[in-house]
């Protein structure tokens, strides 16, 4: 925890985006977790992929529920919307602002006990419902604020910072959000900005439910030896299928891949996601070789990162419901009350 | 890269960027925090010990520190670094018995110091505490040279002059005031175990242009004038007038003229306005005193009526580049300009002049009629006599006669205890960890955004009736603690330590400047490309450490790191600590002699 607020002087020469802004403009208040906390790393990421996309902060809600990673919405876009609803609320939350306000970027923020625990239900549920939001988890397997008990994510077989051993299955987010039918399915590691920021970037362009398991070292509780959150863990097991590259709609196309190596995705706002392929055989788009991939790899230890799935010509809740393009919120008494005719003839079409 | 060695003092020396551009290397972040914390008689000890004048530097000297400063690379303008000396002196308590006392035993040996300037002053505060019997010559009646004859009173009145010679006269030196050296040959034959010469530059360049001889009595040399002015033999000058030359002694000779009768008083210069070689800061307070400088004139003749001055012409001139990037005036084509004025003062410059040195006594001189001076032990071609200041190297700064006087100090010292004046001492070096607590720190380490606060001045009105009043009023408490509060505290080091680091990414995370990268190690020149924040200052040192669990190296970028310690505050395994490095320049006397081998 920092007492001092980051100072306002930054670098002379640090880079602007297509607004004028640097990535210190999308900085929040100065973060209390502990030093060292995996959640500040993606904080950090966070805030590089929407600079880097030149995304106005005020077109994003940043929603979250209870929990050490549900603090950190107040650490990155000091100047967007932000909710910070009932522990493991925040996909009913989100779907509801959704709903009310197609236009905004959501990101949802929670950790393994805010949606493997208490808000597995909702997480379950705007998953499968294709809210258009980035849900990103912050998982490092234990519960941080009540001083280390294994969460549901902990791996069977792990140690406790006292020593005992879980003797519980775990859940694997990833694995669930791909069966449930999330249509952008990721997972990646707080100290591998690198791979991070480009797939947030990529998920956030995403149009549809992107799911993002980060897995989070707690330097606190879950950093020991018999750990397998730890940062020394999850280095030696570290099994990227693939790297990324998000290429925006503004820029050419100007990187140079080897023919064979790169597949490009589309992406509906016309960006481009360049998948650098680390595995050969990974196929990106088929959904249960991906679950056989995920479980194959658990079986022997490996932790599996990367873009796991995406969909092709994936939609969202809006399409679903045949909602009009107006965000409702925009709609005005008129549109939303056509008056006596229009009434007679819906109810005429009812009966 | 390789890791960087930081035992090497000079690597974090360069990190404190005032205190390395300082001659004489005053240790200036620890005492700015000293007066920050109101211990305003530390703090000029701090300097008393480096630099040994602090009242007369905190009002005349020419800050080499102050466009070194981070601020000035973080922000715009740097911290008053030279006016917080002032400070210092200006509200510490009784600082008389924390001088040092005058020997107790003498240890036989005699040195002569001719001259008894800042580099002189310095020789003998050096050398006197030792036991060795230090006298001191000069042909004017007090101690101080240049800074007591060429300074205007209202930049630095008297008193601060003889409190601060007097603390060096106190130590038991001998001074004869009064009593000019004529020859080296007498000098040496008095059989001086050393001799410092350090006369300065005392001789202002001439113009010979026409006229010159008939208008003299109104044509003034510009540093004899102020000397003169100085000891109140001249009062008044004329309603308009001329002050030809670029710098700082230019500046003072307008503004004294201000005070003595000029009311239309104007500069005029050959280069142009921003290639003038006086401080930034004294240029502005001679326009702020309604002096108009005029540049790109060069003078062609002194013009007079019946004996009397009655202008100067110049010529007017225009700045051309060769294709060496070599400047030349030329005529710029326009007709010539007639300034008519009263009097002339010509500050176009100062020289040595040693006619008191036979050239047959044993001192070798170069083509320029310079003494050969060893730049690092200041010891001419006899190895007995040294020199320092301005008649070492031609015209400085005070704070570099005081650097110069160390130096000299130190190789009279070694020579005399038969060691070999080549092989220079280390400085001191105190390393501190600043760590109190998990966010505690035993220095400020919060940055605070305030820009330079200015001086307070005395109301112009006042100050120019009154050549001995002081322009400057300095900072008070208030002020001085606000101006300090921008400190960055350069001297409070960040330390890496790869073998705790669990590159964990938190000070990246956090570090406002962008200066902290874990890359791939490489080749410099390649690294700077591709750090966090590219590090574009080549004057600026990166800091490497190899070592770390992935392979990976962390490299720092020392350029614009503002010491806030938020890398050692997030780090959760302590792999960076701020460590406060003192450096001290080692001076004459026992820790300056080389190590003893032990006998084992």
């Amino acid at each position: 925890m920092t007492y001092l607020a980051k100072p306002k002087f930054h670098h002379p020469n640090l880079p602007k985006n297509d607004l004028g802004y640097t990535h210190r403009d999308y900085e929040g208040t100065v973060s209390t977790l502990c030093a060292g906390c995996g959640h500040d790393s993606i904080t950090a990421a966070i805030i590089q992929a929407c600079f880097e996309l030149s995304i106005e902060p005020h077109r994003v809600a940043k929603i979250s529920g209870i929990g050490c990673s549900s603090k950190t919405p107040t650490y990155f876009l000091g100047n967007s919307h932000g909710f910070n609803s009932v522990h493991g609320r925040m996909p009913s939350v989100l779907t509801g602002a959704n709903l009310a306000n197609r236009d905004l970027i959501y990101l949802g923020v929670s950790g393994d006990g805010d949606s493997a625990s208490i808000g597995f239900g909702q997480f379950a549920h705007a998953l499968r419902r294709g809210v258009n939001m980035t849900y990103i988890v912050e998982n490092n397997g234990v519960y941080g604020l009540t001083k280390g008990q294994f969460s549901a994510t902990a791996d069977r077989g792990s140690k406790s910072k006292r020593g005992v051993v879980n003797t519980d299955n775990s859940i694997d987010l990833a694995a669930i959000a791909l069966q449930l039918g999330a249509s952008f399915v990721a997972r990646s590691f707080s100290g591998d900005k690198q791979q991070l920021v480009p797939i947030i970037k990529a998920a956030i362009a995403h149009k549809g439910a992107a799911f993002i398991d980060i897995i989070s070292p707690c330097v606190a509780f879950n950093n020991h030896a018999g750990s397998t959150k730890s940062f020394d863990f999850v280095r030696e097991h570290n099994e990227a299928v693939n790297r990324l590259d998000v290429i925006s709609s503004r820029m050419p196309i100007e990187v140079k891949y080897d023919p064979g190596t790169v597949e490009i995705v589309e992406q509906h706002d016309g960006s481009t996601i360049a998948l650098r392929k680390l595995d050969a055989d990974y196929q990106v788009h088929d959904r249960a070789a991906a679950h056989g991939f995920l479980q194959h790899h658990a079986a022997k230890g490996q932790i599996v990162t990367g873009l796991l799935y995406v969909e092709k010509d994936a939609d969202d809740l809006h399409a679903h419901l045949h909602t009009v393009d107006t965000p409702l919120n925009a709609l005005n008494e008129k549109e939303l009350c056509p008056g006596q005719a229009a009434l007679d003839k819906f109810n005429a079409s009812m009966r | 890269m390789k890791s960087t060695d930081i035992s090497d003092p000079q690597y974090f020396h360069k990190v404190v960027d005032c205190q390395y551009a300082c001659p004489a290397h005053t240790p200036v972040p620890e005492y700015i925090r000293m007066i920050a914390a109101g211990r305003y008689g530390d703090a000029y000890m701090v300097n008393w010990k480096s630099n040994v004048f602090p009242g007369i530097l905190g009002r005349t000297c020419d800050r080499p520190c102050e466009p070194a400063c981070r601020r000035v690379r973080v922000e715009e303008e740097p911290v008053a670094i030279c006016r917080l000396k002032r400070v210092a002196a200006d509200f510490k308590e009784d600082v008389t018995a924390r001088m040092p006392k005058p020997a107790q035993r003498r240890n036989g040996k005699r040195i002569a110091l001719v001259g008894g300037g800042p580099a002189s002053l310095t020789v003998a505060r050096d050398l006197a505490p030792l036991g060795y019997s230090v006298t001191v010559f000069d042909g004017d009646k007090k101690a101080g040279g240049m800074i007591r004859t060429q300074i205007p009173k209202f930049r630095l009145p008297d008193s601060v002059i003889d409190e601060e010679t007097n603390y060096v006269l106190d130590l038991g030196v001998d001074f004869r005031g009064g009593q000019r050296i004529e020859s080296m040959k007498a000098l040496l034959a008095e059989g001086w175990d050393a001799i410092f010469v350090g006369t300065g530059a005392p001789r202002g360049r001439d113009l010979d242009l026409p006229g010159r001889k008939e208008a003299a009595a109104n044509i003034h040399i510009g540093i004899d004038w102020l000397s003169s002015v100085s000891f109140g033999h001249i009062t008044k000058i004329g309603r308009r007038v001329i002050v030809l030359g670029g710098g700082n002694t230019a500046m003072d000779c307008c503004r004294s003229s201000r005070r003595l009768g000029g009311d239309e008083v104007q500069v005029v210069v050959r280069s142009g306005f921003d290639e003038m070689k006086a401080s930034p800061w004294e240029k502005e307070d001679a326009q702020h005193e309604g002096i108009p400088i005029h540049n790109f004139l060069v003078p062609k003749e002194f013009t007079h009526d019946n004996g009397k001055l009655t202008g100067v012409v110049f010529e007017k001139v225009k700045a051309e580049f060769d294709a060496k990037g070599r400047r030349k005036l030329v005529n710029a084509g326009e007709p010539d300009q007639h300034f008519p004025c009263d009097d002339v003062l010509v500050a176009v410059g100062q020289e040595n002049a040693f006619p008191w040195i036979e050239r047959d006594a044993g001192i070798d001189f170069d083509e320029w009629n310079m003494p050969k001076v060893d730049t690092v032990t200041f010891q001419s071609s006899n190895r007995k006599v040294f020199f320092g200041g301005d008649a070492a190297f031609g015209p400085k700064n005070i704070i570099w006669a005081v650097a110069h006087g160390h130096e000299a100090a130190v190789s009279i010292d070694k020579m005399l205890n038969g060691e070999d004046i080549a092989d220079r001492p280390m400085p001191a070096v105190e390393v501190m960890s600043q760590k109190m607590g998990i966010h505690e720190w035993s220095y400020d380490n919060e940055i605070d955004l305030d820009k330079r606060y200015k001086v307070p001045h005395r109301d112009l009105g006042i100050a120019l009736k009154d050549i001995k009043s002081e322009v400057e009023l300095g900072f008070d408490v208030e002020l001085a603690l606000k101006e300090a509060s921008r400190c960055l505290n350069c001297d409070v080091q960040t330390v890496f330590s790869a073998p705790l680091c669990i590159e964990c990414d938190a000070c990246v995370d956090i570090c406002p400047m962008d200066c902290i990268t874990f890359t791939q190690n490489g080749e410099e020149a390649e690294l700077r490309t591709r750090l966090t924040a590219p590090a574009l200052n080549l004057t600026q040192d990166l800091y490497a450490q190899d070592g770390l669990k992935t392979g990976r190296a962390m490299i720092k970028d020392e350029d614009v790191c503002l010491h806030c310690g938020l890398c050692a505050e997030r780090c959760p395994t302590g792999a960076w600590d701020m460590q406060k490095v003192l450096l001290e320049i080692t001076h004459a006397g026992n820790s300056c002699r080389p190590p003893r081998r032990s006998a084992a």
